[in-house]
């Protein structure tokens, strides 16, 4: 008997299985998704949210002075950002950005999932714009479905010529325009039509062209399925206090369609029609009544779908809504923010790598020195008894113009620098190096290593700036 | 096999073990093979291109003529043409007039440092510090002057010194008498310096004599550095004892700066003068 039982438990594991696996859409792209646009609070959100990349086509146009406000400069090595010349030297600074950015991903998705997929993603927003454009030339899903199977005609071909043009235009905007960000914006422009702007640029706008025209026009939600790794790491990042759009499911089932005549009294169903509509406008063509699943890039479009079902046949919205795990499993409600130790350690990560981009920014000396003292000889004795060290500074000029600055120095008694002319042209966004002599009458050397201070002083608009470092002045073994 | 097939219809190459395990032919994805043939397409390109096949002595070249040498030869191009500019310039100057210009000085300083290291880093040390039996060139003591044109004629010249060995002129309580009295830097306090003819050579004051060569002997800077576990007294006896260059004396010591006229062109003696008087030293 207890062979029979033993097979039969065995049978209903195996069913659970076959059950789960059915529910399992492996999408692998072999069928376009045309996901139906439907309009909604979370859609305006969407669009504002799209809107903030405008920056990156307008950014590289606005000007600061006389260059552009923000400009990776590659070939000459240095940024500007405003009014700030970062140089390799300062790259800590942008170690700390990256890390602010980091965390800044991983709070977010902590808190509401994956708010940078569903929202701030060039990925997704290239991807609704393209199929915004879709709509727009070739109808509503339905008709689109269609002209994709239906046999070529003109007026086929005419409708996606006409779509392809304008991705294409895009792209090609697109690679423009980050290409700007690191080369003069006008002066792009101008060398582009004389054919004369370098293979690198060229090359990169081709690349990006390709890059945007094949991953929003055609690899769409598969890039987020298969090649990014932000979906994985995000997906990682959230655990069940984390408010995602999630399906009521006990609000929900069983789910039932809706049947004429049936007063609100006698229905047996749960509030879900099972009308499909969160399924159509999927970008990803998730059922989100499957539970969160790797597919969703959490933007909230389903959210708008079925609350507009919901006020249409009069039960209340929110069937699809952003919540926690907790919260619809457990009936839990989530911890206010403040009692979360995930908020605080990256709030305090986060306020860190803003305090040194802070300091950084308000550090950025516009004269920096740095010296070299010589090894070959450490030192040497002069025919006055003195001892003579020889040193090579390096004066780093942040500024635009060229400064005149003067060399000192200060450290034992009786130190005398050698050269005759102490001033020196620091050349504006380089490294000017220049050898000095430092002598000491050798009584006053107390010790085989005496601190010395360089400093290099000059003046730009009426301001003096100076840049100073610390070296030593070696002497004889005692 | 075929034919007993236990699960037809399903593409499986008819492998199957352990009753259900079986291996499928399906094809690779399709953008697994069109990254696959445009890869085989971008070798075969590039074969045409560029040299690729190796063919006898030499590979096929490619139809674009490009050669990893040519591109080296270019890049060398490109840095003697940046350099031509300097060089035309220094030709027509002596070195009194490249060391007065502070561009060309600079350039002479970064240039002239492979001079220094092929010729004069052996004996004198990469920073002119010198070494055993070898003056330091980064002071201002010099024997031969430390004008611009003193060290320039030394090195076309080269040097050779002469201090006849008084080993057996003086007694060893003279020598010693003397070389403490040097070592004191205070030559003229012995006696002997005067009376024993020293000064001849290196003066009333015993501060030596450019013209000759003769070395400032009250100063503290040494010709002769001592040797690994000597003091520098012994040195000075020693030099004292058996001279320099002293062709009498077997144990003399030999110090020969060699001329590099015939070695070096005009122009590279003139960069070395300027080099080593940049070391700190020149006056
Ligand atoms: S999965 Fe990746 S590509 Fe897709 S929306 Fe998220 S971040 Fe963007
Ligand atoms: S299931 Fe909903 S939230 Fe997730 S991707 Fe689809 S529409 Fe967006």
């Amino acid at each position: 008997m207890s062979g029979k039982e033993s097979t039969a438990s065995k049978q209903s594991v195996v069913d659970d299985l076959y059950a789960e696996s059915a529910h399992w859409n492996l999408n692998a792209g072999e069928e376009t998704i045309h996901a139906k646009r439907m309009g909604g609070y979370w859609r305006k959100v969407k669009w504002l949210a799209a809107f903030s990349w405008i920056i990156f086509f307008i950014g590289p146009y606005f000007q600061w002075g006389d260059r552009q406000a923000i400009l990776f400069d590659i070939p000459h090595r240095q940024f500007h950002i405003l009014g700030a010349t970062i140089l390799p030297q300062d790259f800590w600074m942008l170690s700390l950005t990256l890390l602010f950015f980091a965390l800044l991903l991983a709070v977010a998705t902590a808190l509401a999932g994956r708010v940078f997929c569903g929202f701030f993603c060039f990925q997704t927003i290239w991807t609704d714009v393209f199929t915004w454009l879709e709509e727009n030339l070739e109808g509503k899903p339905q008709k689109r479905r269609r002209l994709d199977k239906a046999p070529l005609s003109l007026s086929k071909i005419t409708a996606k010529t006409t779509k392809h043009l304008i991705w294409l235009l895009i792209s090609v905007l697109t690679g423009i325009s980050f290409v700007a960000w690191f080369y003069d914006v006008f002066d792009l422009w101008r060398d582009l039509f004389l054919l004369q702007a370098g293979s690198v640029a060229y090359g990169t706008i081709a690349l990006f062209t390709a890059g945007t025209y094949v991953l929003a026009g055609y690899m769409r939600e598969q890039v987020c399925f298969w090649l990014c790794p932000y979906a994985r790491i995000q997906g990682v990042m959230i655990d069940k206090t984390t408010v995602v759009p999630s399906y009521d499911f006990h609000r929900g089932e069983p789910r039932g369609r809706l049947r004429k005549g049936q007063s609100e009294e006698e229905r047996t169903t749960g509030d879900c029609v099972d009308c499909k509509q969160c399924i159509a406008v999927c970008p990803t063509g998730v059922d989100i009544r499957h539970g969160q699943q790797e597919g969703c890039i959490m933007c909230a479009l389903c959210i708008d779908a079925c609350d507009e079902v919901m006020g249409k046949i009069g039960r209340p919205k929110g069937l699809i809504r952003f919540e926690s795990y907790e919260a619809l499993e457990a009936n839990k409600k989530p911890q206010p923010l403040y009692k979360r130790a995930r908020v605080w350690v990256y709030s305090a990560i986060m306020s860190l790598a803003l305090f040194g981009i802070a300091y950084g920014f308000t550090a950025l000396a516009p004269l920096e020195l740095k010296v070299i003292h010589d090894r070959q000889p450490l030192f040497v004795l002069q025919s006055d008894g003195s001892i003579q060290n020889k040193y090579t500074l390096k004066i780093l000029n942040k500024m635009t113009t060229d400064i005149t600055v003067t060399v000192r120095a200060e450290g034992p008694e009786g130190l005398v620098l050698v050269d005759e002319d102490l001033v020196t042209t620091a050349r504006r966004g380089k490294v000017t190096a220049r050898t000095v002599f430092v002598r000491v009458p050798k009584p006053m050397l107390s010790a085989e290593t005496t601190p010395i201070v360089f400093s290099v002083q000059g003046e730009h608009d009426n301001q003096m700036l100076q840049g100073s470092r610390q070296s030593v002045f070696i002497g004889p073994k005692r | 096999m075929a034919d007993n097939n236990p699960f037809p219809g399903e593409n499986n190459t008819g492998h199957i073990w352990d009753d259900n395990l079986r291996e499928l032919s399906n094809p690779p994805p399709r953008w697994w093979m069109i990254a696959f043939w445009a890869s085989v397409i971008w070798w075969v390109v590039y074969g045409v291109l560029y040299p690729m096949w190796p063919v006898g002595q030499q590979p096929t070249q490619g139809i674009m003529g490009w050669s990893q040498m040519d591109e080296y030869k270019q890049g060398l191009d490109e840095v003697e043409a940046v350099r031509a500019e300097f060089e035309t310039q220094i030709k027509g100057m002596t070195a009194k007039e490249i060391l007065a210009a502070p561009g060309l000085s600079q350039y002479t300083v970064a240039s002239a440092k492979v001079l220094f290291g092929d010729n004069c880093a052996a004996c004198h040390g990469g920073g002119g510090q010198g070494g055993p039996g070898f003056p330091v060139l980064a002071d201002d003591d010099w024997l031969y002057g430390g004008a611009i044109e003193n060290i320039q004629q030394t090195i076309t010249m080269g040097r050779k010194g002469i201090m006849t060995a008084h080993g057996k002129l003086l007694s060893d309580a003279e020598i010693d008498s003397l070389a403490n009295a040097i070592l004191a830097g205070n030559p003229t306090s012995d006696p002997n310096f005067a009376q024993k003819g020293c000064i001849a050579c290196h003066g009333m004051d015993g501060k030596g004599m450019v013209v000759l060569g003769s070395a400032n002997l009250t100063d503290g800077i040494y010709r002769f550095a001592p040797a690994e576990g000597e003091s520098q007294l012994d040195t000075i006896k020693y030099t004292i004892k058996h001279g320099v260059n002293d062709v009498t004396e077997p144990k003399t010591r030999e110090a020969v700066m060699p001329s590099f006229s015939g070695r070096l062109s005009e122009d590279d003696i003139k960069k070395l003068a300027v080099y080593v008087y940049k070391f700190g030293g020149g006056q």
